[in-house]
């Protein structure tokens, strides 16, 4: 390749990147964007959950993995779902099949607080 | 008495009148050089000394006695921060049985195991009877009671305890109260003892003596030491008003594996260092998680602390110390 060619491929891809950027500013594209996740995961670091907040469809399922040298527990804090010990590189997966807000936390460490959307 | 006491007093509070614990000196004679802390109440006053330290043989005559608290053994824990957790205990046990001043008890306060395992457990039951002091006082830690709510460790160590594992007894004059702040969590809150644990230690320490020095031992720390960590329990005040009116109080915990002091009124706070392995300084790290150091360091920062606090109306003090910085050399 040329560096002539190198510079019109840069230069469409600049492009496509800005045309992309603009239309991800426009309300149809956004609703799209934001439009929740069939299925996420949760990494917990640091005792602490990230994100911190999830946003997903009905009928998702999340997975939280333990990234910790310690074990750490998910606990709905309605009682929907519990987790139990999972120690680290532990999973935990969780399907959501009605809509709400769901408030979670490590009972273990208690500090540690997170939440599911489920729209 | 020839002063054995006096002169870690000496060493540590020497600017005690002035404006509190003088820092530097506190600094000074903290030493990390095995796992454990022995304690020695004389006249009520508890004092603490490294096992390191060779002890006075006078000193250890008359009613004088002695416990040894040691912490969050962590059994099953086998991260590159600790890879032996057991040896590391089997460490400390070998101190407090060659202490030539005999413990006549030995505290753990909490973290018996990593993953509330029966095999951890074992293991634990295992190493510590090697020791030379038979009886053992347990409170539970919340990685005891991880899949059962705890019925294992109650069953194991809580034989004959109220609620959760909660209990009392009186030695030599001294009455220990042993409470549980692992149970029951809240989502976005610390350490929490109940409603329940509350009053019954409401009513254990009634018509007690004002003079009586108590010993309240419990996992997380009873006093507030990093709310952002947990590092605290969320109804300690409630707990420390009832024994307010008494004249020796020292409140001894774990759980966050580096010593801590305060001294508030008439209430001494300590927390002790882990046999397992060190976590960071309050806000040194972005999180309470274990802390690598080399290995040729380990010891060190599991090591024993050489703090001696006395109970007196003084001013209060905390020292945050990050565990690297004591002398290791005895």
């Amino acid at each position: 390749m040329t560096g002539k060619n190198v510079w019109v491929v840069s230069f469409a891809a600049t492009v496509i990147i800005a045309i992309v950027l603009l239309l991800a500013g426009t309300p149809s594209i956004t609703a799209n964007d934001q439009s929740p996740a069939a299925k996420a995961e949760v990494k917990i670091d640091n005792f602490s959950f990230g994100p911190q907040t999830v946003t997903v469809s009905v009928g998702a399922t999340v997975t939280w993995i333990n990234r910790d040298d310690i074990p750490h527990t998910v606990v709905s804090t309605d009682g929907v779902f519990n987790s139990k010990v999972k120690d680290t590189d532990e999973k935990f997966s969780y399907t959501f099949a009605k809509a709400g807000t769901y408030l979670y936390y490590c009972s273990v460490h208690p500090k540690m607080t997170g939440k599911v959307v489920v729209q | 008495m020839p002063d054995k006491k006096q002169d870690l007093i000496d060493q540590t509070l020497q600017d005690l009148n002035n404006d509190g614990v003088d820092r530097r000196g506190f600094l000074k004679c903290m030493a990390w050089a095995g796992t454990g802390l022995i304690w020695t109440l004389s006249g009520g006053i508890p004092v603490s000394r490294a096992f390191a330290k060779k002890y006075d043989k006078d000193g250890s005559k008359g009613g004088d006695f002695s416990f040894v608290q040691i912490s969050d053994s962590h059994i099953g824990f086998n991260k590159p921060a600790n890879p032996d957790v057991t040896a590391t205990l089997q460490t400390a046990i070998n101190k407090i049985n060659g202490m030539p001043h005999k413990p006549d008890f030995i505290i753990h306060t909490g973290d018996l195991s990593q993953l509330s395992k029966p095999s951890e457990f074992d293991t634990l039951d295992q190493a510590l009877k090697a020791a030379s002091a038979k009886q053992i006082y347990f409170v539970p830690g919340e990685h005891d009671m991880l899949t059962d709510n705890g019925a294992q460790y109650l069953q194991r160590y809580g034989k004959g305890t109220k609620g959760t594992g909660w209990y009392s007894f009186d030695h030599k004059g001294v009455h220990f109260i042993g409470l549980v702040n692992v149970a029951n969590l809240k989502a976005g809150g610390m350490g929490s003892l109940g409603h329940e644990q509350l009053e019954w230690l409401e009513g254990d320490l009634k018509g007690r003596s004002a003079s009586t020095p108590i010993v309240l031992f419990a996992h997380i720390p009873l006093w507030t030491v990093y709310p952002d960590w947990g590092w605290g329990t969320d109804d300690s005040e409630q707990a420390l008003s009832y024994v307010k009116g008494f004249g020796s109080v020292t409140v001894l915990n774990g759980h966050i594996h580096q010593i801590m002091q305060k001294i508030e009124g008439k209430v001494s706070f300590h927390t002790a260092m882990s046999t397992a392995f060190p976590q960071p300084a309050p806000g040194t790290a972005p999180s309470a998680g274990p802390m690598k150091v080399p290995a040729d360091q380990l010891q060190k920062v599991l090591g024993i602390t050489d703090v001696n606090y006395v109970v007196s109306g003084r001013s209060l003090a905390i020292v945050n110390s990050a565990l690297g910085d004591g002398d290791s050399s005895k």
